[in-house]
């Protein structure tokens, strides 16, 4: 109980008197069940509607400073040091109580990812490479982050760095983010000059250099070896794993590669307990979430949220709903262009988080929803993003070089409906081939909305061929 | 020209587990005491097989017979893990593995046959083809192409590419990247294996790829020329006809010639080698697997001089008529008056010199004549420092490259001396850079400043820096002495010069001094140039042509002896000249009598390499018109001289051999020299001092191409020696 009251003591006051109470409670559940490998039981059965005081990006919307003072203001910075001085197993306890999972896609639990970095050095330096290489067609979170929070990113790096032993920190950096990276730059220098980076940092003792890299517009640069890669100045292409970043990394050093929310949240995380980011969401999905909502909704918006939301309640609450009502959805994209559509009966059930979203044969990805209507033109859709994934393939690698350019003929082909039915299921195939079968992700990637649409949309795109053959006999 | 990331590869050779990897850098390793890692146990379609930690599936796979298809995976070349032939199921594992990239781990159970991995296969197959052109039967590597083959064993039955009546397929304009090597790009796979032979063997960072996704594109972003000597490789490892031989593009199918097994001739080195001819005519030459010599790779002068084999051949005897001019004649009247020639001559004024190209079948041969004749005026072209009375190539330790060839790559510091190794041994530079990038292996260099394709230590071209190292003046003799496995490699061509002695006297009396860690490493290395000069010296000949010359001979035999050691100004003018070879070049031209023999693939014949190893080099051809095998020429002719060689066959004049050499009939064995201490004082007598700097004989690409009388010869060499001179003028 000692840590907890020293989290308790740690948090910003005027939080901890809003929401003592129902945080008290929920430490109660949670810290008899934090030390048991199993997860607890779900309690909890509505989720949504965060309170303001639970919102971890208190300047999302960039109506604040983003500067250090307006960020010391909403508590950035706090007691950095202390958090600091308790120590590399107690940070990696608090993110591994938390429940954290890697906010970039694939959601692997960050304390565990973070314990990886500590083994006994062999002499050569950690590194933490912070992906900010935001490129997944839908998703805007990480750059509310840079150019509103920046120092909510770069006290994360300080303190994700610390757990795991990192002598610096490298952010790497979309190229298009032009105004992100000058203002994370420009943060970056404001920490240093206030002595929060570099040489013993914040007072701690502890030496951190955090270094900005600008990336060149690969969206393949953003899959963590190719990022490395890059970081390397050499052409950014993912490597063969094994050897993990956690053993062979950048420069040849360990490193691990975190995405800009997961390391952002982390020292608020720290600050008010990993129990409390854990009692948002359902077990195993827990904490906060920035959702993207574009598309065919009222309202667009970057939201923090709880995890585990229902997809629906998500966008009545934040964006107004869908344009025209929801019986106008036709289906949504539910994770950033790589994740399997959904149609609009799925949506309806659908949670917002890891598990929720796998359950409906799709992924939460970067919580990134693309919201169409019954005015897209579906197939073309996702025509267009399999021809971004065929323009963004890195051509190493024999199933997505060849098998993601074939699959966008073949798509292409039936936007229109130039094709045979019987090719519908030679598509599935073909993206099947490429699923699993390549170095990295991004074939995975580009197989992914093929199958979705294959899965929900069949009729559509036979209905098409039958149009076009019509249009065929016609002018014949 | 870094030393190659070696992570890859290190962690893959020594990786415990999967999550918890210990690394360790490559300079910790060395120096670690040799553990004998605990084997695991994995299974390969339920076969068991205990293989050590770090081999990858495909290395175990192999261990117990079964062949994973691969494009991209070389074992000579880091591993790029990207045409995902290999994958195989590996029990409980989601995804099928790249078994080239993947390490086993204790109890995988691997699927190589099961329809997992048949699928996967099958699906990457289907994929390389949707884009690779259906022009096999206009491809120079139809027949011999891994994509014909692994398409047959591992594909489908039938394509469903059904876009080729759409968007068709990808097409990429063709590079001109020399005069080697042809390529036809659109047919490229993208496996990155030439790329990588290019960065990591030949040093060459040329190559790479441009472009994204289907878009990306093999190449070298400018055009220009492929620059290197080791070229001609890249055919061999593509693994489709992308990159084809140029000089034999559209002559021939694999399955119309013959292969004989051969001996590259046109360096020391004694590379192996397959001819392949059609209806008497060498086609091409590819390189035979070797890992003591050549490993797999072969130079570009070895392989595309075979061109030269055509062309200025002497293909009839001819004598030179009263006004200069050749007259073809029958065998029967040139014999006569060489013969002649030979009778009319005082006994102690024949002579012989010996060419660069010449076996030791026709050395002997010729040896036992004139010995018989009554004379001891045998040399070679290449001078070897020799003198007071004593011999400095009575003992071959003298001579010789001593450490071997594939040793040289576990020296950890290596002092080279008047010679280019690129230019000169092609091979032996591969094995220097391979010590150099994964070895931890330190070079450095005295002459003129040249690329060696790695980076050397560049001690100056001042021959006194060579004296202050003798001293032990020089900081470097304190490196050298503190090594563990010093190399001294001095070019042939270096102790061919006035001042030769100099060299051995001081260098071989330094590398005595140096303690090895290993008693039986061999410092003292000499780099010969010429395949005939050891087998020369083992059977006696003397080297260096002026004593030769000094004799003022009444009848000289020029054994291909081309390198115009011999010329018209130093020849007696009463002096009856036989040119006995196989060109028309230089050597010819002084003769009195031609006598057309045989090139090197014409004939049976024993070549002993640099490092003192005897090959045989095998009928290939005939030889053309009516020349002959080299030794049954000077068989014929000692019957009508009337002192007959005792050898009617190939096996008695090898037995011959056995009795004056026993070595020069051990094929493939190397010989272990000895007697280092006494070559050593042989050489101290020969006190003599440096004149000049330091110097090589071949300083960039253009000094390679042509430095013999088959080269010379040769078309495809011209055209190298034109287009490398173009690259360096344009920049």
């Amino acid at each position: 109980m000692a840590n907890v009251l020293v989290r308790v003591n740690s948090a910003p006051k005027q939080q901890l008197a809003a929401s003592l109470l129902p945080l008290f409670k929920n430490i109660q559940i949670r810290s008899n069940s934090a030390q048991v490998s199993t997860p607890p039981p779900q309690t909890k059965t509505k989720f949504g509607g965060l309170a303001d005081q639970d919102r971890v990006f208190t300047n999302l919307y960039g109506r604040h400073d983003w500067r250090l003072k307006g960020a010391m203001k909403r508590g950035d910075w706090y007691k950095t040091k202390e958090i600091l001085e308790k120590g590399v197993d107690w940070i990696l306890n608090e993110i591994k109580a938390s429940g954290l999972r890697g906010r970039g896609g694939a959601g692997f639990p960050s304390g565990m990812k973070w314990s990886f970095m500590n083994k006994p050095s062999d002499g050569r330096p950690k590194y933490l490479v912070v992906n900010a290489d935001e490129g997944e067609p839908g998703t805007c979170k990480d750059r509310e982050i840079m150019r509103h929070d920046p120092h909510k990113l770069i006290e994360g790096c300080l303190i994700a760095g610390r757990a795991m032993g990192a002598r610096a920190a490298y952010i790497y950096i979309r190229g298009e983010f032009y105004n992100e990276a000058s203002n994370m730059q420009l943060a970056i220098a404001e920490a240093y000059q206030a002595g929060l980076l570099g040489k013993n940092a914040c007072n701690s003792g502890y030496d951190f250099d955090v270094f900005m890299h600008r990336g060149a517009g690969a969206y393949i640069c953003g899959e963590e070896t190719a990022l490395i890669e890059s970081l390397e100045g050499k052409q950014g292409k993912p490597r063969l794993k094994p050897p993990f970043p956690a053993d062979v990394g950048v420069f040849g050093c360990p490193t691990t590669v975190a995405n800009v929310e997961t390391v952002a949240v982390a020292p608020t995380i720290c600050r008010r307990g990993g129990v409390w980011f854990a009692s948002f969401g359902r077990t195993r999905n827990s904490g906060t979430k920035l959702f993207n909502i574009s598309g065919h909704v009222n309202n667009p918006c970057t939201v923090e949220e709880e995890m585990s939301i229902p997809l629906k309640e998500l966008i009545e609450r934040h964006c107004g709903g869908v344009r025209g009502g929801w019986d106008n959805l036709l289906g949504i994209i539910p994770g950033g262009s790589s994740t399997p559509i959904i149609p609009k009966d799925v949506c309806a059930e659908a949670l917002m988080d890891f598990d929720g979203l796998v359950a409906c044969q799709t992924s939460l990805g970067t919580a990134a929803i693309i919201v169409m209507d019954k005015s897209t033109d579906v197939i073309k859709a996702i025509a267009r993003l399999i021809a971004f994934y065929k323009h963004e393939s890195c051509g190493q690698c024999t199933p997505c070089r060849e098998g993601v350019s074939w699959m966008n003929k073949i798509m292409t082909r039936f936007v229109s409906g130039n094709a045979r039915p019987d090719e519908i299921d030679m598509l599935w195939e073909v993206s099947k081939q490429i699923e699993g079968h390549s170095i990295c992700a991004l074939g995975d990637g580009a197989a992914w909305p093929v199958q979705g649409l294959i899965r929900h949309f069949r009729p559509v795109i036979e209905q098409r061929m039958q149009d076009f053959e019509k249009r065929q006999e016609a002018t014949n | 020209m870094l030393r190659a990331p070696m992570f890859r590869a290190l962690v893959l050779a020594q990786l415990p587990s999967r999550a918890g990897i210990l690394f360790t850098t490559s300079r910790m390793q060395s120096n670690a005491p040799a553990k004998a890692p605990e084997k695991i146990e994995v299974f390969i379609d339920d076969q068991p097989v205990m293989v050590a930690p770090g081999t990858t599936v495909l290395q175990a796979a192999a261990q117990v017979g079964v062949e994973i298809p691969r494009f991209c995976y070389h074992e000579r070349l880091a591993v790029a893990g990207n045409c995902r032939m290999c994958l195989v199921e590996v029990e409980k594992s989601p995804k099928p593995v790249a078994a080239c990239a993947m390490p086993v781990m204790k109890g995988w159970r691997i699927k190589t046959n099961s329809d997992m991995t048949r699928k996967a296969r099958e699906g990457v197959m289907e994929f390389l083809l949707s884009n690779h052109p259906l022009d096999c039967p206009i491809c120079d590597q139809g027949g011999e192409c891994d994509l014909q083959d692994q398409a047959m064993a591992f594909g489908s039955d039938r394509s469903r590419f059904t876009d080729i009546n759409h968007a068709g397929k990808r097409a990429v304009e063709d590079k001109d990247i020399g005069p080697l090597v042809k390529t036809i790009m659109t047919r490229c796979i993208h496996c990155t294996r030439c790329i990588r032979f290019a960065s990591e063997v030949a040093g060459v960072d040329d190559l790479g790829t441009t472009g994204r996704g289907n878009e990306m594109q093999v190449g070298m972003y400018v055009e220009k020329l492929f620059l290197t000597e080791l070229s001609g490789n890249v055919i061999d490892l593509c693994p489709v006809g992308a990159l084809t031989n140029k000089p034999y593009s559209f002559v021939a199918r694999p399955w119309e010639i013959r292969k004989v097994d051969s001996i590259d001739v046109l360096d020391a080195l004694g590379s192996n080698i397959v001819v392949s001819t059609r209806t008497g005519e060498v086609l091409r030459i590819l390189p035979r697997e070797n890992e003591d010599i050549n490993e797999e790779w072969l130079s570009d002068k070895s392989r595309f001089a075979c061109d030269g084999l055509k062309r200025q051949r002497l293909i009839t005897p001819m004598l030179r008529k009263p006004d200069g001019e050749f007259e073809a004649v029958e065998w029967e009247s040139a014999l006569i008056t060489a013969a002649q020639a030979i009778r009319n001559a005082p006994k102690d004024k024949i002579a012989a010199v010996a060419g660069s190209l010449v076996d030791a079948e026709q050395l002997v041969a010729v040896k036992d004549l004139l010995n018989r004749l009554g004379s001891e005026l045998l040399c070679t072209e290449q001078k070897f420092p020799t003198a007071d009375g004593t011999s400095g190539t009575d003992l071959r330790s003298n001579y010789l490259l001593n450490s071997s060839i594939a040793s040289c790559e576990d020296a950890d510091l290596v002092l080279l001396v008047g010679t280019n190794p690129r230019y000169e041994a092609p091979l032996l530079n591969t094995r220097l850079r391979k010590g150099y990038v994964h070895k931890e292996q330190d070079i450095a260099y005295i002459g003129p400043e040249v690329d060696l394709s790695y980076r050397y230590e560049y001690l100056g071209n001042r021959s006194l820096t060579i004296e202050d190292i003798a001293k032990g003046k020089h900081p470097f003799a304190q490196r050298l002495k503190q090594a563990k496995r010093p190399l001294i490699i001095v070019g042939a061509n270096a102790l061919a010069r006035n001042d030769g002695k100099a060299y051995i006297a001081a260098l071989q009396s330094f590398a005595r001094q140096l303690k090895p860690e290993d008693k039986n490493w061999k410092v003292w290395n000499v780099l010969q140039t010429n395949a005939s000069q050891v087998a020369a010296l083992d059977v006696g000949y003397k080297p260096g042509v002026e004593e030769v010359l000094a004799a003022q001979p009444k009848v000289l035999f020029l054994l291909g002896a081309d390198g115009n050691a011999v010329n018209k100004e130093n020849i007696p003018k009463d002096c009856f000249v036989i040119y006995q070879g196989h060109h028309g070049d230089q050597g010819a031209q002084l003769a009195h009598a031609i006598l057309p023999g045989a090139a090197y693939t014409e004939k049976q014949g024993t070549y002993v390499n640099t490092e003192g190893r005897a090959q045989q080099t095998l009928v290939a051809v005939s030889p053309p018109g009516m020349a002959r095998e080299d030794w049954k020429i000077i068989r014929a002719l000692s019957e009508v001289v009337g002192t007959v060689l005792p050898y009617d066959t190939l096996d008695e004049l090898r037995n011959r051999m056995e009795d004056i050499a026993p070595h020069l009939v051990r094929y493939g064995h190397l010989e272990e020299n000895n007697f280092y201490a006494q070559a050593e004082q042989l050489i101290k007598t020969q006190a003599s001092s440096f004149q000049g700097d330091v110097d090589v004989n071949q300083k960039s690409l253009e000094d390679f191409f042509m430095t013999d009388s088959i080269t010379r010869a040769s078309p495809t060499m011209a055209k190298c020696v034109a287009a490398v001179k173009k690259a360096q003028a344009t920049g």
